[in-house]
């Protein structure tokens, strides 16, 4: 145990996370009628594994939210954007008309319809943003001798 | 005025007295520990009851829960955070104020 570490930071860190990672999702939730939305719950949700990076050291956030998960998550966030966008599309409406998704003339249901669409681009701009937001801090805050690790890595892989 | 009203008067206008004493302490104290004890208590205590006031003025029982939880995780994050700032400030070799100005003993190296 390091001098700079301290029990009360590293437990309070551990535990404050699914409070993060709830409200992240409260605030994704609140994007369609108030401040709120998939960028800021995507920044939210990832500042969660931001801390534990900061309170236990890179190595215990980078396993909470290691890079085989997060790399897929980057381009699946932009294709739930794009699916919903081009369902709309084949479904006879403009790109990104959420209401043609209703399959239905009624106004009403067209209404509900327009809510699905918004909440499920707000989940994939989400699901994006938390990756990249979390990718970013992870990759900088790469400790030296972990970065040597991977530099060396790399180069057996030129080499071979 | 009912009586709720008043109690919720007085947290708000107590809290606001020591958000008050907060800042002010902030802005004479001589060094880093010794703000960081007037900003470590006096936030936490008047966000808390001023917090308290709101509550007791009413409202649905979403607005009271959201503001229950406020408090509540104010509670906790603020000593912390207070606490991880003391510890980095001392392990990267901060010395202590003293009053008067005397030495504070051989300067410390940082880490120790």
């Amino acid at each position: 145990m390091r001098s700079t570490d301290s029990l009360i930071v590293r437990y309070i860190a551990r535990r404050s996370v699914p409070f993060i990672q709830l409200y992240a999702l409260y605030v994704l939730g609140h994007g369609e009628d108030g401040p709120g939305g998939g960028f800021q719950g995507g920044v939210i949700f990832a500042s969660s594994f931001v801390l534990l990076g900061l309170a236990n050291g890179w190595g215990y956030g980078r396993r909470a939210a290691p890079a085989r998960l997060l790399d897929p998550l980057l381009p699946l966030g932009c294709l739930i954007y794009l699916g919903i966008g081009l369902a709309a599309l084949l479904a006879g409406g403009a790109f990104l008309e959420y209401g043609a998704l209703a399959g239905s003339d009624d106004p009403e249901v067209r209404r509900h319809w327009h809510h699905y669409g918004l909440i499920g681009i707000e989940v994939g701009v989400m699901v994006t943003v938390s990756a990249a937001m979390a990718t970013l801090f992870f990759e900088m805050a790469r400790p030296a001798r972990v970065q040597a690790r991977v530099d060396r890595v790399g180069e057996e892989a030129d080499r071979a | 005025m009912s009586v709720l009203e008043i109690v919720a008067a007085a947290a708000i206008g107590l809290g606001s007295l020591l958000m008050l004493a907060t800042a002010f302490g902030v802005a004479v104290f001589p060094d880093f520990y010794t703000r960081l004890h007037a900003a470590g208590k006096g936030d936490t205590l008047g966000q808390a009851l001023v917090l308290a006031g709101l509550l007791c003025l009413g409202g649905d029982l979403t607005l009271v829960v959201k503001l229950v939880l406020i408090v509540f995780f104010i509670f906790i994050f603020n000593p912390t955070a207070t606490h991880a700032l003391a510890r980095a400030g001392w392990v990267s070799g901060i010395v202590p104020w003293v009053r008067g100005g005397q030495d504070p003993g051989a300067p410390r190296e940082p880490g120790a």
